[in-house]
C-alpha cells in the first residue's frame, strides 16, 4: 500500500512539489536563521572561544560579560597565584582602541594584551608569522578579516605599519580567529606593549587567567577563588554562558530571530499544510474508492502518513542542505560577514521536529476529511 | 437470516432514513428485492428513487435503517467494522459512474489495485491484473495512464479492476451515464460477456433505456419503492 501511497503522492507533480516546496522553505527559514543567531551569539564570546588554555576566567565581581570590561589593580594577579590549586594564572588586557593606517584610514579596533613571558591566549591558527615575533619591537598580530578592512584589495603580508594612540605598531602576524561581533580587527601585541597603545587608566589588567593544577574540580577551584580574592571566577563554560545570557537578556536579537523562525514555521507550515490538505481533497474521490475497495481507515491513516513522512524528509533535506549549502557558499567566499557560522546539529534537530510538527498538522487536517468519508461517496 | 439457494442478495423490508426530525428524508420505503446468481440485474428508475441508496446497502456501504438484508448468505447484521470492510474486498467488486481510476497509476496498475489492498505482491498483482486487461479488450493500453484512454476504455479498466479479486457480487452504478450511445452498448456487452457466470451476481444501476435489453431482470423503482419486476425480453444471459 505504501507503493499505491507513494503513486498517488507523486502523480501530481506540481502538488507534490508544492508541499515538499513549502516544507523546504519552511526548513531553510527555521535552520538558517536558527544558525545565524547562533552564529552571533557565539561570536559575542569569540574571544572566549579562542582562548582554550586556560581553565579558569578571573574578573571584577561586577563584570556581566567578555566586553564590559572593569579594569582590576596588578596586585589582583597575585592573589590569584597565591590560591591553593591554580597551577598558574597570567594577566590578559582586552581594550578597544582607534586603529589607523598610514594612508589616513582607521577603524576601531579590539585590542587584546598578552602575557609577556607565556603569551598565554595567542590566536591558534597563524597564516603568516609566529607568535615569538610579538617580541619585536611594536610588534601586533592582526587577524585575516581586520587586515583585509584594515589594508582593502591589498596582498596579505607582514611588514605593514598601523598607528594606535599615536604610537607606532608592526604587523609581524597574520592570523584567522572567531569573527567578533562588532567586526572590529583583533589586534594582539605584549602585555607590556598594550599599554602603550591603550589609552592612559589607572588600573589596565582586564582579566587573570588561570590553569588549574591536576586534579582539581574547577567549579570548586573557581568558587575558592573568588572566596579568597573577592574577584568573579568562573570556568570557560560559565563565562561562556554568562556572556550568551547577557546577550539574550539585553538585546533585541533572540526576539528578532524568533520573530523570523516562527515566520518559517507558520508559512512553511501554511504552504505545506494547505497543499496537503488540498492534494487530499482532490483525491477524495479515490480514498472513497480505496475504502468501498476494502481499505481500512488504519491503512489509510499509514498511507497518509506515509506520504507526509516522504515529503517531510524530501523537504526537511532540501531546506537544510540549502542551509547548510548557503553558509558553505559565505564560507568559500571569503566573506567576513557571516563566516564561522554553521548549521549545529541541535539546530538541524529543532528544525526537524519543526517540520514534523507542520506534517503532522497537516496530515491531521487532512486525516479528518478521509477518517469521516463515507465510502458510499463513491456513488454520489 | 439464510438466502436460499441461487440468491445471492435477499432484501425484506429494509428502509433507509438521512436526516432527522423535520430534515428527514426516507430514501428506501421498506424494499423486497432479491438479486440472484448467474444474472445481470438492472435497477433502473428516475432519479432520486433510491437506487444508489438501495446499492449502497446491497455493497455493504451503507447500513439500512431498518429490515433484513442477507448478502452472500451472511446475515449483514452479523457483518460490521473490520470484518465488513474485509468481507467487501474479498466479495464485492466495484463499477463507477466516473470510473474512479487512480490518476498515477498505469491502466494494469488500476487494475490490480484490489489485489493490492488484499496484500498481494504487486508483481503477482499485476501479472493477474494483465489477464483481465486481455479479456476486457485492451492489452495495447495496459501501460496507459488514464488520461490517456477514452471514456470507454476506462469503463473498461474499472470492469477489469472489478473482477480481478473474483468477487461473487458485482456493482455497477451507471456504467454507461458517461459514455456515447455506441460505447455505452459495448461496456453493457461486455459486462454481460466477462461478468455472468453462475456463481457471481451482477447488478447494475441505470437509466439508460438503450441497454435495457442487456439485462436478465429488470427491477424498477421509484419513490423509494420496487414498482416492478420483470424477466427482460432479451433472455440470453446465462441461468
Amino acid at each position: 500500500m505504501n507503493w499505491l501511497a507513494w503513486k498517488m503522492l507523486t502523480g501530481d507533480r506540481t502538488k507534490y512539489f508544492g508541499i515538499v516546496f513549502g516544507v523546504a522553505f519552511g526548513t531553510l527559514l527555521i535552520a538558517q536563521q536558527s544558525s545565524i543567531f547562533v552564529g552571533l551569539m557565539r561570536r559575542t564570546s569569540s574571544q572566549i572561544i579562542d582562548i582554550t588554555s586556560a581553565d579558569i576566567w578571573v574578573m571584577d565581581q561586577r563584570q556581566r560579560n567578555v566586553d564590559d570590561i572593569r579594569p582590576m589593580p596588578e596586585s589582583r594577579l597575585h592573589r590569584v597565584r597565591g590560591v591553593a590549586g591554580v597551577e598558574w594564572a597570567v594577566r590578559l588586557s582586552k581594550s578597544m582602541v582607534r586603529v589607523r593606517t598610514l594612508n589616513g584610514d582607521f577603524t576601531q579596533g579590539i585590542l587584546v594584551g598578552l602575557d609577556d613571558a607565556s603569551f598565554t591566549g595567542a590566536p591558534g591558527e597563524m597564516l603568516q608569522g609566529q607568535h615569538i615575533d610579538l617580541r619585536r619591537p611594536d610588534g601586533v598580530i592582526l587577524d585575516i578579516d581586520g587586515y583585509r578592512q584594515l589594508f582593502p584589495g591589498e596582498p596579505v603580508t607582514v611588514g605593514r605599519v598601523l598607528d594606535m594612540n599615536d604610537r607606532r605598531a608592526v604587523v609581524v602576524g597574520i592570523c584567522r580567529v572567531t569573527p567578533p561581533f562588532q567586526t572590529f580587527p583583533v589586534i594582539y601585541t605584549r602585555y607590556s606593549q598594550a599599554l602603550q597603545f591603550m589609552p592612559r587608566e589607572r588600573n589596565t589588567l582586564s582579566f587573570i587567567l588561570a590553569r588549574a593544577s591536576s586534579g582539581q574540580d574547577l567549579q570548586v577551584l573557581g568558587k575558592r577563588i573568588s572566596q579568597q580574592t573577592g574577584l568573579k571566577a568562573m570556568t570557560w563554560d560559565e563565562f561562556f554562558w554568562l556572556n550568551i545570557g547577557y546577550y539574550i537578556d539585553n538585546t533585541g536579537i533572540p526576539v528578532n530571530f524568533g520573530i523570523t523562525v516562527m515566520l518559517g514555521f507558520i508559512v512553511g507550515g501554511a504552504i505545506a499544510g494547505q497543499t496537503f490538505y488540498l492534494f487530499t481533497l482532490e483525491n477524495l474521490k479515490q480514498f472513497g474508492s480505496l475504502k468501498a475497495m476494502g481499505v481500512t481507515n488504519l491503512r489509510l491513516i499509514g498511507m497518509i502518513l506515509f506520504q507526509a513522512t516522504i515529503v517531510g524528509v524530501m523537504g526537511y533535506g532540501i531546506g537544510l542542505g540549502a542551509s547548510a549549502g548557503f553558509f558553505e557558499l559565505m564560507e568559500s567566499s571569503g566573506q567576513a560577514d557571516l563566516r564561522g557560522m554553521w548549521v549545529p546539529w541541535q539546530v538541524a534537530a529543532i528544525a526537524a521536529v519543526a517540520v514534523g510538527l507542520i506534517v503532522v498538522i497537516s496530515s491531521l487536517l487532512s486525516l479528518h476529511r478521509v477518517l469521516v468519508l463515507e465510502p458510499a461517496v463513491v456513488f454520489k | 437470516m439464510n438466502s436460499p439457494a441461487g440468491i445471492a442478495v435477499l432484501c425484506r423490508g429494509v428502509t433507509k432514513e438521512f436526516g432527522t426530525g423535520e430534515a428527514k428524508v426516507q430514501a428506501l420505503r421498506g424494499i423486497d428485492v432479491d438479486i440472484l446468481y448467474g444474472q445481470m440485474t438492472l435497477l433502473v428508475g428516475p432519479s432520486g428513487c433510491g437506487k444508489t441508496t438501495l446499492i449502497s446497502i446491497i455493497a455493504g456501504l451503507l447500513d439500512p435503517t431498518a429490515g433484513e438484508v442477507s448478502l452472500l448468505g451472511q446475515n449483514r447484521r452479523n457483518l460490521s467494522g473490520s470484518r465488513l470492510v474485509r468481507f467487501r474486498a474479498e466479495n464485492v467488486g466495484f463499477v463507477f459512474q466516473q470510473y474512479n481510476l487512480l490518476p498515477s497509476l498505469t491502466a494494469v496498475e488500476n487494475a490490480a489495485v484490489p489485489l493490492l489492498i488484499r496484500g498481494v505482491r504487486r508483481s503477482e498483482a499485476i501479472e493477474r491484473a494483465m489477464v483481465l486487461m486481455i479479456e476486457v479488450g485492451l492489452r495495447d493500453r495496459a501501460f496507459a495512464l488514464p488520461a490517456q484512454l477514452s471514456g470507454g476504455q476506462q469503463q473498461r479498466v474499472a470492469i477489469a479492476r472489478a473482477l480481478v479479486n473474483e468477487p461473487r457480487l458485482l456493482v455497477c452504478d451507471e456504467p454507461t451515464a458517461a459514455l456515447d450511445a455506441q460505447a455505452g452498448r459495448t461496456v453493457m456487452n461486455l459486462i454481460k460477456r466477462v461478468t455472468v457466470r453462475g456463481d457471481r451476481a451482477v447488478i447494475v444501476v441505470t437509466h439508460d433505456n438503450r441497454v435495457f435489453d442487456l439485462g436478465d431482470r429488470i427491477i424498477a423503482m421509484a419513490d423509494g419503492l420496487v414498482e416492478t419486476t420483470a424477466e427482460a425480453s432479451n433472455q440470453s444471459g446465462v441461468h
